[in-house]
């Protein structure tokens, strides 16, 4: 039975092991500037407890057999234990823990204690049951003001946000059902929800906030590549969760300019 | 000292019921209180585990309809998920661990005649069963069960206008989890109440055996946890029926204006998971007890560190309340608190990984029994490894946003919370049906079903750290509308394949628990040779434990192959030896 566990053990760990390393299912290529140091620390973490895990299943299986009862075995060691390798084991082990997590603490810094910078994108981005809405301030860099009895989400678009078309902010306003961003610019998203806790995640941005009803939560993150990305709602909403479903289109500043200038047209 | 605890000792004494009713319905022994929180925890295991069994068959075939259940749609597949953790986590792992094994052998090992409040012990069963009921109630009425998930965030679970079941369905829910707080809080007193007063002779706290430090600082937690979800629970009911805006601020719902104002949605975060992560020590305290217990008894040596594995379970429950935030990195709480959140959640892998080294320690040099009871405990241990080495990355909130909210949290809890906790119950039960039922359980068919559940748990929850790396977020009924999702599909179809053996072998043991009752090898009072009180008494235990007289200890709970012993364990009871280590 000893050396049957030993196997089993041993296999399981491996085989886990096997597809952590192998990367067969992985994080998404990160596309934001904080991605890389993200990942980095992940690799780090990995690695870390990888070799604990490792360790100790090895330990496990190894011991399981070793000390198989069988006639031929030395009777039981009596002991109730060994203070030295106690106070070893808790050091060690509370090095590893804080050390990684001091490890790590500079980069949810700096996405979070500060604010976005003034040449930032500000995108206002709204969850509700179920879908995101994007909305852009336009040139006068203002947002509108919104109502929530003006709210009717089956008439998408301004009206899905209550957009208020009495308030002059409110005229160049540019609501999109698909975000797009400029490569290279710091984004500042500002999350709200109008009903229930959604959350905006976008894996290939290594970005998640969840957006609360009556909060506005002020993020910001770079994207450094171009391409389409998709936002799935991370937050149980409902019963439309799994289609809660938007896209991040990144494109050059000149594409931006012109997707905006094309639907301010459209407002005209 | 020895006056008082005669004096509670006789308080507590009744005369042993006659009727079917006070003997086996409302009875006031410990025992048979014991055993229907087991029967209620095994009722609820396997209606939880067949609502993941249609869960995990949605996923993977999202338009198949089945035979007598039909089409499950979206909303049916969020109140399948929501009912099987809530049932899971309050019928199954609060109850079998604590209400089923704590009531029915922490009295007997600490070598009193009942628990300290038969009468109040009686009224949490009752009360916790009554939970149940109206929890279960909840799939028949208007709009079915809700779909707000087992952590229940409001807006969400607190406005009938949000979803299907988020009614009637919704306020049963709510009902039933104040009712099982009450069940719990009053279950609580009782544990603790017994363990400080009424320990028998030279039952000194350092002589309990870690089975009774583990119940006793689960139910300290417990009075402390589940008094802060009853008041959220309440408050959240008025939020649904009362007009009351404690979690809702102003929502408008599919264009309605809901009607409430100022509400913070995080309060109820906060206040949830400040019983909610405690909870998780509720549901594997008790199992990490036991399996010191058990990888004691079966290597024939003292447990490796007695002391340090009791300062363990203690800072565990300790920083078990530090750490509640580390659900709520991405909820908009402070990005500063995180920091604070984040330090005490690293510092609780500590004493987890004391308590997995010494563990390995007991192993190291013993003459190691392959009984049933020892393959779930070894299972134990690798398990807890393999659940709780991802805890770190889930600790620092930097990995947690890529992590949070995906299939990597699920494989997460469920290989530590959910399967190590279960294996926990497995291996008491095979442990402790020989004292319980006098009869031992069938050995083969044990091997059987600890290996399909071994290899067949890990077939089902490794895979979703996999999945949650690659994005796949928790909570989705179907997979169909995320572009990136697709391809990870034959994944989730593995893990379907996987849950389906895993649970075709539970019936191995559902068989012979109750083969086992019946025809079983008949078995002798101490069929494992373990040292603690329960094995000195008669199978099944008398009325009273111990047959009208009180046993006195002299020695600490682990004496295995002492030197110079005539065998090779040394009860608790024998004058024999007093150890060095246990003085």
């Amino acid at each position: 039975m000893g050396l049957v566990l030993l196997v089993v053990i041993w296999l399981i760990t491996f085989i886990s092991t096997y597809f952590f390393v192998a990367k067969t299912w992985w994080l998404p290529t990160g596309a934001s500037a904080a991605a890389a140091g993200i990942d980095h620390h992940f690799t780090t973490t990995y690695i870390l407890m990888g070799i604990v895990f490792v360790a100790a299943q090895v330990i496990l299986g190894l011991f399981a057999w070793k000390y198989r009862d069988r006639a031929s075995a030395a009777p039981a060691r009596y002991s109730h234990g060994n203070n030295t390798l106690e106070i070893i084991w808790t050091v060690l082990t509370a090095i590893l823990f804080i050390g990684l997590n001091l490890m790590s603490s500079s980069i949810w810094a700096s996405e979070r204690f500060q604010p976005a910078g003034p040449d930032a994108v500000q995108v206002e981005v709204t969850g509700m049951q179920f879908a995101w809405y994007f909305r852009y301030p336009g040139p006068d860099g203002k947002f509108g003001g919104t109502k929530p009895e003006l709210i009717d989400p089956s008439a998408g678009g301004e009206a899905a946000l209550g957009l208020d078309s009495n308030d002059p902010a409110s005229k160049d306003d540019v609501v999109s059902g698909t975000m797009y961003l400029p490569v290279n610019r710091e984004a500042e998203v500002i999350l709200r929800a109008h009903d229930v806790i959604h959350s905006f995640f976008v894996p290939a941005m290594r970005f998640k906030q969840d957006a609360v009803p009556g909060l506005a939560i002020h993020m910001h993150f770079k994207p450094i590549l171009t391409g389409d990305y998709e936002i799935p709602c991370a937050e149980l909403c409902g019963l439309g969760h799994y289609k809660m479903h938007a896209m991040l289109k990144v494109v050059s500043q000149q594409d931006f300019d012109k997707w905006l200038a094309s639907r301010e047209a459209e407002k005209q | 000292m020895a006056t008082r605890e005669l004096t509670a000792h006789e308080l507590h004494v009744h005369a042993a019921p006659t009727s079917f009713i006070r003997k086996w319905v409302f009875s006031l022994d410990h025992k048979i209180i014991g055993l229907q929180y087991y029967f209620l925890a095994l009722t609820a295991v396997f209606v939880g585990m067949f609502l993941s069994l249609l869960m995990r068959i949605h996923l993977v075939w999202p338009n198949l309809s089945l035979p007598l259940i039909g089409d499950i749609r979206p909303e049916t597949y969020l109140s399948l998920l929501t009912m099987h953790g809530t049932i899971m986590v309050f019928f199954v792992l609060t109850t079998a661990p604590q209400g089923g094994f704590g009531n029915y052998f922490l009295p007997i090992q600490i070598g009193a005649a009942d628990m300290a409040f038969p009468v109040l012990n009686m009224l949490s069963f009752w009360v916790t069963l009554l939970a149940y009921l109206v929890m279960l109630s909840a799939f028949f009425v208007t709009g079915g069960a809700p779909l707000h998930g087992w952590t229940g965030y409001p807006p969400l679970s607190a406005l009938p206008s949000a979803g299907p079941g988020e009614g009637p369905g919704a306020d049963l829910w709510v009902i039933s989890i104040a009712l099982f707080c009450l069940g719990a809080l009053m279950s609580a007193l009782n544990f603790i109440t017994t363990t400080l007063d009424m320990r028998v002779k030279g039952m000194s706290l350092m002589r309990m055996p870690l089975t009774c430090w583990a119940w006793f600082i689960t139910a300290i937690l417990g009075l402390l946890a589940f008094g802060v979800l009853l008041s959220a629970g309440i408050l959240l009911l008025l939020d649904r029926n009362a007009g009351t805006s404690f979690y809702v601020p102003l929502v408008v719902v599919n264009g309605v204006v809901a009607g409430h104002k100022g509400g913070s949605p995080l309060l109820w975060q906060h206040l949830f998971w400040f019983f909610g992560h405690p909870e998780v020590y509720i549901a594997i305290l008790p199992a990490m007890g036991l399996c010191s217990q058990l990888v004691s008894v079966f290597s024939r040596k003292p447990i490796f560190g007695y002391k340090a594995m009791v300062y363990a379970m203690l800072s565990i429950g300790l920083l078990g309340f530090m750490v509640w935030g580390h659900h709520m990195f991405m909820s908009g709480m402070s990005p500063y608190s995180a920091f604070a959140f984040s330090i005490m959640t690293m510092a609780i892998g500590v004493p987890s990984a004391i308590k997995t080294f010494n563990w390995l320690g007991t192993l190291w040099g013993g003459r190691i029994r392959f009984q049933s009871p020892m393959l779930f405990a070894i299972g134990f241990v690798s398990l807890f490894v393999s659940g709780g080495i991802s805890g770190p990355f889930l600790a620092q909130p930097t990995l947690d946003i890529p992590l949070h909210d995906t299939a990597f949290v699920t494989g997460h809890f469920h290989l530590i919370m959910g399967v190590a906790s279960i294996f926990g119950i497995f291996a008491a039960t095979y442990y402790w049906f020989p004292k319980m039922f006098g009869r031992m359980m069938n050995e083969s068919l044990a091997r059987w079903h600890f290996w399909f559940s071994l290899v067949g748990t890990y077939c089902v929850f490794m895979p979703m750290h996999y999945l949650g790396m690659a994005g796949q977020p928790r909570r989705y009924s179907q997979f169909t509308e995320v572009q990136y999702l697709l391809h990870l599909v034959p994944l989730n179809k593995f893990i379907t394949y996987a849950a389906f053996a895993t649970i075709a072998g539970q019936f191995i043991f559902l068989f012979n628990l109750f083969w086992s009752m019946k025809f079983g090898k008949k078995a002798s009072d101490n069929p494992w040779e373990a040292t603690t009180l329960e094995w000195t008494t008669a199978t099944p235990p008398p009325h009273d434990n111990f047959g009208g007289h009180t046993p006195v200890v002299y020695n600490g709970p682990y004496e295995y192959s002492v030197p110079g012993a005539p065998r090779d364990f040394v009860m608790q009871t024998d004058p024999m030896i007093v150890t060095a280590a246990h003085k």
